[in-house]
């Protein structure tokens, strides 16, 4: 399956009793019911640490791109209307700031070794700490309480897992702990976040910017407060779209299936 | 006439570095046009390939100029997963060079070998014009262009030719010729061509810094003294 078609739910799978094995593209299980695939004896794979680059190299284009003004700008730049740059257009720069990230595994550990390279001060919340080589690898302080990175990051990045104690990770309590200079930018998925407590942190100006590349759902309605405000950039869920890593997946996934299909061990296998 | 010159090197580096990756990624990541599918509804379903960019990992990294920009540029893509360097300008720098392992090469194999050429050389007599027809002919069909030096660097005939015709993937100025561009100009109506308004300095801190050095190169100046940094004719 792709994405999060089709939807794998009871009728379906009574439907398919010579369902051996589903192949999800992607890291995320979190659109799956595994109780129920085990239940009816058939296996699931995902595609872990092949997305992994893409989607942190995505983390730190949103970044960048919402800390300079680059949508802003690019329609400046573009706008019939224009007839000079104006001399005080500002942004904010990204090196030398603090990053705190939420949630370093795979795409977060990425994140910090990219920001490391723009002198960026990172500090982290994770289940577990890491150790001492991988946190110096990267200059990454950890925080056991997530309330100290909120506190002190100009920049905080999503990349959770999702899970029933990541949902709502970040509501109204942790947006108003953030600095009203702060950006949050979310790679891992909309329902870590409390998207209500989001918009109206972003219209009261509880915090600065927001730029996801999730949300929930997916696409968002026409009508919601997130596509009108001028502080956000939402991109459709990208993280993983270079054509390269979405052969990887997919390549990945023939190989689960024909493991799945002959009884051998899968690869990635998701238990 | 005897008028002296102060101006701020320097000052600006990080900024413009940071900007200039900002844009590599903003292009190769087709950030404005996939911004521009959610807000007009064509983001319907998700298909694999929809909206598929360029990734760094592994990609060959060509620099047009490996000055102070050149080199803080190479330092924020190398944890990109770049696997080579390449770097070409009016000479050899292998103290610059040695950070990245970068490979001082001619500009046609700079072009010929890239994934992301990046351009951060200064504006001179020779560099004029130097990204034309002959340059993008060589780029690959999968490559990406991105200059923040300035506008007339680049044949910006030449650039439409390239981007329209499929020679290069997708490009990113931060500087044209002139600035803006009128609103008819060809460039504006690609798709693929992401343009900035000469943003490269643009943050708060470093304009401000900007700011003072240039007000204490005027006082010198006028004082008769030596200047913080004067640009010596």
């Amino acid at each position: 399956m792709w994405y999060h078609k089709p939807v794998i739910k009871e009728e379906l799978l009574q439907s398919l009793p010579n369902l051996k094995i589903v192949a999800s593209s992607g890291v995320g299980i979190d659109h799956l019911d595994l109780n129920l695939l085990s239940s009816y004896g058939v296996k699931l794979s995902n595609t872990p640490f092949v997305v992994s680059t893409d989607t942190a190299d995505l983390g730190m284009a949103l970044m960048l791109a919402s800390s300079r003004r680059l949508v802003e700008g690019h329609q400046m730049a573009v706008s019939p209307d224009t007839e000079y740059f104006p001399a005080n257009w500002l942004g904010a720069e990204v090196s030398g700031a603090t990053l705190g990230i939420v949630g370093m595994g795979t795409v977060g550990y990425k994140v910090a070794e990219r920001a490391k390279a723009f002198e960026m001060k990172i500090l982290y919340h994770n289940r577990n700490q890491r150790n001492k080589e991988e946190e110096s690898a990267v200059g990454a302080i950890y925080c056991k309480k997530i309330d100290d990175l909120l506190q002190q990051s100009d920049f905080v990045l999503l990349s959770v897992v999702l899970t029933p104690q990541t949902q709502k990770l970040i509501g109204k309590r942790e947006l108003a702990l953030m600095k009203p200079t702060a950006t949050l930018i979310n790679i891992s998925r909309g329902l870590v976040v409390d998207q209500e407590a989001l918009v109206e942190a972003l219209q009261n100006k509880v915090i600065k910017a927001a730029a996801l590349d999730v949300t929930y759902p997916e696409p968002l309605p026409r009508d919601h407060p997130l596509l009108k405000l001028k502080n956000v950039i939402i991109t459709p869920h990208i993280g993983s779209a270079t054509e390269k890593t979405r052969r990887l997946m997919m390549e990945n996934m023939m190989e689960s299936i024909q493991a799945g299909l002959t009884g051998l061990p899968i690869p990635n296998e998701v238990l | 006439r005897g008028i002296r010159v102060g101006y701020t090197p320097d000052v600006l580096t990080d900024a413009t570095a940071e900007l200039s990756v900002a844009l590599l990624l903003a292009v190769c990541r087709r950030l404005p046009e996939a911004v521009e599918q959610v807000k007009n509804g064509g983001w319907t379903t998700w298909k694999p390939l929809w909206m598929c960019g360029y990734g760094l990992s592994d990609s060959t990294v060509g620099i047009i100029g490996l000055g102070r920009i050149g080199q803080a540029v190479a330092r924020r893509l190398k944890p990109f997963g770049v696997k080579k360097f390449l770097y070409t300008g009016s000479g050899p720098k292998p103290e610059s060079a040695e950070e990245f392992g970068a490979e001082f090469v001619p500009l046609t194999r700079l072009a010929e070998e890239s994934d992301f050429v990046v351009v951060t050389c200064a504006l001179t007599p020779a560099t004029q014009g130097m990204c034309n027809k002959d340059f993008f002919g060589r780029m690959k069909k999968t490559s990406v262009f991105i200059n923040t030096s300035r506008g007339a660097v680049v044949n910006q005939e030449d650039l439409y030719d390239a981007l329209a015709h499929g020679q290069i993937a997708a490009a990113g100025l931060d500087v044209t010729t002139p600035e803006p561009l009128p609103a008819d100009h060809p460039l504006l109506s690609l798709r693929n061509c992401v343009v900035l308004p000469h943003i490269g300095s643009a943050t708060y801190a470093t304009r401000s810094t900007m700011a003072v050095l240039a007000a204490n190169n005027l006082l010198a100046g006028l004082r008769g003294e030596p200047m913080p940094h004067e640009l010596l004719l």
